[in-house]
């Protein structure tokens, strides 16, 4: 469960004010709006990469809002992948574990796993110079997960892809959450995109995020921002 | 109406461009020639044959490697702050470390004189020799390397994104852990080039070093002291051949650099 209360965050002209909202447990919620009307920062705000001025953030109903980004139990997988230049597919897929000191054995079995899961084994020994979007995306993915995150923050992850292959991977988001569970936030300015993956609908607009259904997709914001 | 406007030729621009670049090679290269046919290649191995100057090439040698070294460590560190941070008074800062790079290089050893007549700098100076020692050397040439360093490593974060950096935090990293796992392998070419910035630099420093640290023969005589003391007393073939040892020394660094900075 992913849940936002009264978040304030001002950055010289550009201000959100009382933002509320909640994923619940298990569900693909997509997060729409407009560009650059704030939804990158909400998702920075939950991972803990920037500091709200007011409110809370709930990681699986635990407040994380003082803690630091590697200890909220989150997977983040920004719009370009970020992936790590100088790692080998291999590498980046058991960063998390390596991090948290785990046995070889176990990191190697995981990274086998997600590798096997997401179709990237072909590309374990690779690095990410000459990977695709869609490959990089996926490496991104399966980083992202390593770790076991109890929610997973996907920012425009569809965007860097051409026409072809972003039907694949929505399609693989969707099983993803499916099989492990996790409360996904999807942010995205696409209606098609977000019509296809979508369990619960959050629409941002004016500084406010509300859920809309489906078919009302675009009405006007009723909240005070 | 049809437009009538034609777009003049091109080779013009390009006959400017090529007359100025020949223009400013031809400079370069016919100092470097005339200084290479000067002399013998018999005199200038005599003349490198030399005490002093085999001293001069070794003390040059390994205080430009230290400095090198020392002014990587200052380097990283400020050059993320001044790429990465957000804080008041960083223009400010900016201008301070690039003081180094603008000011008169006799003024820097004059300054660095001065610091080592307070009582601090004489405090220093009593457990650590600086003034007109060996150390006073490593100094004069750290101040100015160490500022072309500072330089480079702040270029390099700026080229650098920060977003890895971010997500491996997400991955359970600490900013430290991020920087050192993910930012720093990334930036080891830039790393490369701010130490042979540095080394280059303090290669051919000369004014700080001579009001700082003195021009004494087998003791704190680096090789473009070599080259004054030498012009001082008209042996033209000894500075002669100091000055092509330290082209060939510059010419080496910088297609290392070049040689590093673009491996895929």
């Amino acid at each position: 469960m992913i849940a936002l209360e009264h978040i304030a965050i001002r950055a010289g002209a550009f201000a959100l004010n009382d933002v509320s909202f909640t994923v619940p447990e298990a569900v693909y919620g997509v997060l729409m709006g407009p560009t650059g009307c704030g939804k990158t920062t909400l998702v920075e705000i939950i991972c803990g990469l920037r500091k709200p001025e007011a409110g809370r953030v709930l990681v699986n109903g635990r407040d994380v809002t003082a803690e630091p980004p590697g200890n909220r139990g989150v997977g983040y997988v920004p719009q370009d992948g970020a992936m790590f230049p100088t790692m080998t597919v291999r590498q980046q897929l058991g960063f998390p574990l390596h991090i948290r000191h785990r046995p070889a054995q176990e990191i190697a079995a995981r990274v086998a796993e997600l590798a096997e899961h997401l179709g990237i084994a072909h590309l374990l020994d690779r690095k990410p110079h000459g990977l695709s979007g869609g490959e990089r995306q996926r490496v991104a993915l399966g980083r992202a997960l390593a770790a076991k995150p109890a929610v997973l923050l996907l920012d425009e992850p569809l965007s860097a892809l051409d026409e072809n292959r972003r039907g694949d991977m929505r399609d693989l988001l969707k099983r993803v959450q499916r099989e492990h569970g996790v409360s996904v936030l999807h942010v995205t300015h696409d209606r098609s995109e977000a019509r296809q993956v979508a369990d619960l609908l959050l629409v941002m607009t004016e500084g406010c995020v509300r859920p809309a259904d489906l078919n009302t997709l675009g009405a006007p914001c009723t909240c005070q921002p | 109406m049809t437009d009538q406007h034609r777009a003049g030729p091109n080779w013009p621009f390009w006959v400017v461009i090529a007359a100025v670049t020949t223009a400013y090679l031809g400079l370069l290269f016919g100092m470097l020639a005339a200084t290479a046919t000067y002399t013998s290649p018999h005199d200038l191995i005599r003349a490198l044959g030399s005490r002093e100057i085999q001293y001069a090439t070794g003390l040059s040698l390994v205080s430009c490697t230290i400095v090198a070294l020392l002014s990587l460590v200052v380097a990283v560190p400020v050059g993320y702050l001044m790429s990465r941070g957000r804080f008041a008074g960083k223009n400010t800062l900016d201008t301070l470390l690039d003081v180094p790079i603008v000011l008169p290089p006799m003024v820097i050893g004059l300054c660095l004189l001065i610091a080592f007549q307070t009582p601090l700098g004489r405090a220093i100076d009593r457990i650590v020799p600086f003034t007109y020692t060996v150390f006073g050397v490593l100094l004069a040439q750290f101040t100015v390397g160490a500022a072309f360093a500072v330089r480079q490593m702040r270029t390099t974060f700026d080229h650098l994104a920060s977003r890895p950096e971010d997500v491996a935090m997400t991955l359970g990293c600490s900013r430290g852990q991020a920087v050192w796992l993910v930012t720093l392998p990334a930036a080891k070419r830039g790393m490369f080039s701010a130490a042979s910035i540095a080394w280059a630099r303090s290669l051919g420093e000369f004014g700080p070093i001579l009001v700082f640290a003195g021009a004494t023969r087998m003791k704190t005589e680096v090789l473009p002291t070599t080259v004054w003391l030498e012009l001082s007393v008209g042996n033209l073939e000894a500075a002669i051949a100091v000055s092509l040892m330290m082209v060939a020394l510059a010419v080496t660094v910088l297609l290392a650099m070049r040689a590093v900075g673009e491996r895929p």
